[in-house]
């Protein structure tokens, strides 16, 4: 067997931890260097700003903040990568999320339940809510074909006119103060932090951060994703609609029916993105004009840098936080704050076109394989 | 002519040509001599390495060994180009037109006459009228190619390569998509132009029209040329035959009727229109069980709309599809798979399969409802490899394992599996279109007798093919569809290959039911 193709380091490296590990760890050196390079060209030492981030980075509070971030994170990723996964581009999950926080933090705070039911009951709004408004983009694609790019994308402006408006007149909880802003949820409704499990391994943390109870909720998010994708006969024919739409019909599976179910599943999801601040994050436990915003746009760019996979988003949720929060205090050492933001828009793009290139390697290598064994069961055979 | 001379009046010389594959060889020392002004067939089975044969001499690819001759010289050629100048022009199977292009503009294309501001038009059409009277191959360089039918096309292919100044002219499977009428016409068109000292090669595995029309005739079996035949007078089909395939011919004949009384399925009355045109008018039949009911009809005459009407996945105008007694024509695709319908489709990496999904995924696709896939709710690997490693073995798909996706497999080995998911699971129904197209003798021999098989345990039978010996061989019933109609309905064993092919160019049948 002739082998004309030259194996070269990087095909070993990718032979041997698979492009998994390695498109990542190439596009995180690229993005390395290439702030790097960004800084030196502004007259700055990238060096010692690198120092500045592993600095900070190295702290048992940055590890607290990056995961309760990440989690955030976390759950809009997956929103948007039910989406994907079937071709269908949810750029809407911003609007959703937004929307469903507002309705939950005003339901939510209005209601006088145990924690057992209320914290359940406030999800179920969350949810509820995200749903129903990405359902609009989706009964817009089946019934009149409208695309849902453009139709989530003006969704987005509809919610944040609508947020708007009913925090102003109807749900703000007058304080006196200037602030817009429902009232602040109950004791009752606030999920429990985890910092006890760090006081059992004998670690104690600041006051000023707390390790968000929304982290388990993120994790079963993820779990249950991971379930329905991959082991639940919904995920199996929303992967085959996404990969060939076509045979999936002949198979028999109602893309009409899917793409409504899996816009609805996806803003569902959205729904519990704003979870995150408003039962978990004290400096929030209410609905107003400085609630995280574009959680929904974050989600896009971690879905796509985790290849819409459980386990990739999760990775790329950290590796956002974490730039975001290494490179926060650089402004105070008179570094560019952007800088930041250069470094995760390197490594996304970097990331998806090594990606890109590895998958088409990996599979040539495999046809190649395939073939290389098909022949040899072939020489036993007839002709 | 034993030695490799290159006397006058060679216009091709191949000589140990071997092409190589991953984990195939496709052509291992082939030999070819063509004289000058012949018509020459090439012959052998599909996977014999016919066309890889072709693409070396047309510079698609370039060979791993071997010289390639061309009237003295020898050339290595490294691109289509190179071949159009030294005047080899290929006549694809599928023909590569623009239809909303007039015929000139479509044989002009990419070599377009004139200067940069201004197409020169009236050059373009001279000459194109000119090639045409000479070689026979007449046509109104202003018509518009859409409007053609499938032989005028295949004229215009042929001039395109001719305009390029192709003295060589290559035809892969030229008569595949013609009925038989236009083939005579295609080869007074290949006289002539040989007559007129141009040279015309052409695959084929359609032994009659090859002993009727060519000078001479290269052999190829599994990529190795196996005989060269300088007088076709001197061999008979049978020994050309034997030749191909080392073996008798085998043949799709069924034996016994198993035709039942019990009706399976019935359409009456289909009615479907596209973009305001009418593809299906008025088709009615019944499928009993144990019956095949075949379709024969040039491409395009209704058979695809057909199909997508008995499986729900095209918009009825008018009509009824029931499923043993039971009214289908409002149910979904999925509820008449459900129900029984297997569908082996036409092109079955577009719809038949999805290429990156692993092997026991695109089993289970169709059938991801039932056992042993799952349950409805879940999917069960466990199951699905299970089967998927029987459809492997019983149905002899060449594959490292079931795990593997479904683009490293071969298109012989994606249909076998397709076939096998079908077949495993029980179908009531099966809608079969072109179940052997661009597959081996060996499984397509397999295919035939797997339908064989079922089709004896109660199994109805859709079959459309364009392979018309497959469709006398195992139909019971034969219909012919034309312009959306069923033209002609025929009992195969008073069927000819001349006469389906009368009904298939639109000539009216009696019904003989």
């Amino acid at each position: 067997m002739t082998d004309a193709n030259e194996t070269t380091t990087l095909d070993r490296l990718v032979k041997r931890f698979g492009p998994n590990v390695i498109a990542p760890a190439l596009a995180g050196i690229i993005a390395i260097a290439v702030s790097a390079l960004t800084l030196l060209l502004g007259g700055h030492n990238p060096i010692r700003a690198f120092e500045e981030i592993a600095k900070v980075l190295w702290s048992a509070d940055s590890f607290v903040l990056i995961s309760n971030r990440a989690a955030w994170y976390y759950v809009a990723g997956v929103s948007v990568a039910i989406g994907f996964k079937m071709g269908l581009f949810n750029i809407g999950a911003d609007g959703q999320y937004r929307l469903a926080a507002l309705f939950a933090a005003y339901f939510g705070a209005k209601a006088d339940l145990p924690p057992i039911l209320h914290i359940p009951y406030v999800i179920l709004i969350a949810v509820v809510v995200g749903a129903l408004w990405a359902s609009i983009a989706g009964i817009l694609k089946v019934t009149r074909g409208v695309n849902e790019v453009i139709s989530t994308i003006m969704l987005n402006y509809i919610a944040t006119g609508l947020t708007a408006w009913l925090l102003g007149n109807y749900f703000r909880y007058k304080t006196g103060t200037l602030l817009s802003a429902t009232k602040s949820m109950p004791v009752s409704a606030r999920l429990p932090n985890l910092d006890r499990i760090f006081e059992a391994v004998g670690i104690t943390m600041s006051d000023t951060v707390a390790l968000q109870g929304f982290i388990v909720i993120a994790i079963l998010v993820g779990i249950g994703y991971y379930i329905l994708l991959f082991r639940s006969r919904f995920g199996f024919d929303l992967r085959a609609t996404g990969l060939n739409p076509m045979a999936a019909r002949s198979s028999g599976i109602n893309p009409k029916r899917m793409v409504l179910i899996t816009i609805t599943l996806s803003g569902a999801v959205a729904g519990l993105i704003g979870m995150g601040a408003l039962l978990s994050d004290p400096q929030h436990f209410k609905y107003s004009d400085q609630f995280p915003l574009s959680l929904g746009f974050t989600g896009l760019s971690l879905a796509l840098l985790g290849r819409n996979h459980p386990v990739g988003i999760a990775l790329a949720g950290i590796v956002w936080a974490a730039i975001e929060r290494g490179t926060q205090p650089l402004t105070q050492k008179g570094f560019p704050q952007e800088i930041g933001k250069i470094m995760q828009g390197a490594f996304l793009l970097t990331a998806v076109i090594v990606f890109e290139v590895m998958q088409r390697r990996a599979a040539r290598e495999a046809v190649r394989e395939a073939a290389a064994k098909a022949s040899i069961q072939l020489e036993g055979a007839p002709a | 002519m034993t030695e490799t001379s290159l006397a006058v009046g060679v216009a091709i010389e191949l000589r140990d040509i071997v092409k190589r594959f991953p984990g195939v060889i496709a052509n291992d020392g082939v030999n070819l001599t063509v004289r000058t002004g012949s018509i020459h067939a090439i012959v052998g089975e599909n996977g014999a390495g016919k066309s890889t044969l072709m693409k070396t001499l047309y510079g698609a690819h370039r060979p791993d060994e071997g010289t390639v001759t061309v009237n003295g010289v020898e050339h290595e050629f490294r691109s289509p180009r190179e071949a159009i100048a030294a005047g080899i022009g290929m006549v694809f199977q599928h023909f590569q037109l623009a239809d909303n292009l007039t015929v000139w503009e479509n044989i002009v294309l990419g070599d377009e006459p004139g200067s940069w501001w201004a197409l020169g038009s009236r050059t373009a059409r001279a000459k194109i009228r000119e090639l045409g009277k000479r070689y026979g191959l007449e046509i109104n360089p202003d018509s518009l190619v859409g409007d053609l039918g499938v032989g005028q096309k295949q004229r215009v292919e042929i001039l395109k390569v001719l305009y390029r100044g192709a003295k060589i002219i290559i035809l892969d499977e030229p008569t595949a998509v013609l009925v038989p009428q236009e083939v005579d016409e295609l080869f007074n068109s290949l006289a002539e132009l040989t007559a007129g000292g141009a040279t015309a090669i052409f695959i084929s595995h359609k032994l009659d029209e090859v002993l009727e029309h060519a000078d001479a005739i290269t052999v190829i079996r599994a990529g190795k040329t196996v005989g060269e035949i300088d007088d076709p007078n001197t061999v008979n089909a049978h020994q050309l035959s034997e030749m191909m395939i080392g073996s008798e011919l085998p043949s799709p004949e069924t034996r016994e009727s198993t035709v039942t009384t019990d009706v399976a399925l019935e359409v009456t009355g289909l009615h479907i229109s596209l973009d305001g045109i009418e593809r299906l008018r008025d088709v009615s039949f019944k499928i009993h069980r144990g019956e095949v009911v075949g379709i024969a009809g040039v491409e395009g005459n209704g058979q695809a709309e057909l199909v997508q009407a008995i499986l729900g996945l095209e918009h009825l105008d008018a009509g009824r599809v029931t499923l043993f007694g039971d009214d289908i024509t409002k149910a979904s695709t999925g509820a008449r798979r459900h129900a029984g319908i297997g569908y082996i489709p036409e092109d079955r990496q577009k719809d038949g399969m999805i290429l990156s999904f692993s092997l026991w995924e695109n089993c289970a696709l169709g059938h991801q409802w039932q056992e042993p896939y799952g349950d409805g709710r879940w999917i069960d690997k466990d199951g699905a490899l299970g089967r998927t490693e029987e459809i492997i073995r019983e149905f002899d798909v060449r594959t490292p394992g079931s795990t593997v996706p479904a683009l490293t497999l071969s298109g012989g080995n994606q249909q076998k599996l397709i076939v096998g998911r079908e077949m495993t699971s029980n179908p009531k129904v099966l809608v079969a279109s072109h179940p052997t197209r661009g597959i081996d003798v060996g499984a397509q021999a397999a295919i035939w007798e797997v339908i064989r098989q079922a089709r004896r345990a109660g199994l109805g039978v859709l079959l459309i093919s364009a392979d018309l010996e497959e469709l006398i061989g195992l139909s019971d019933t034969l219909h012919v569809m034309f312009d959306g109609r069923i033209n002609a309905t025929l009992n195969p064993k008073e069927a000819t290959p001349a006469l389906l092919g009368t009904y298939m160019t639109g000539a009216n049948g009696a019904d003989r039911d």
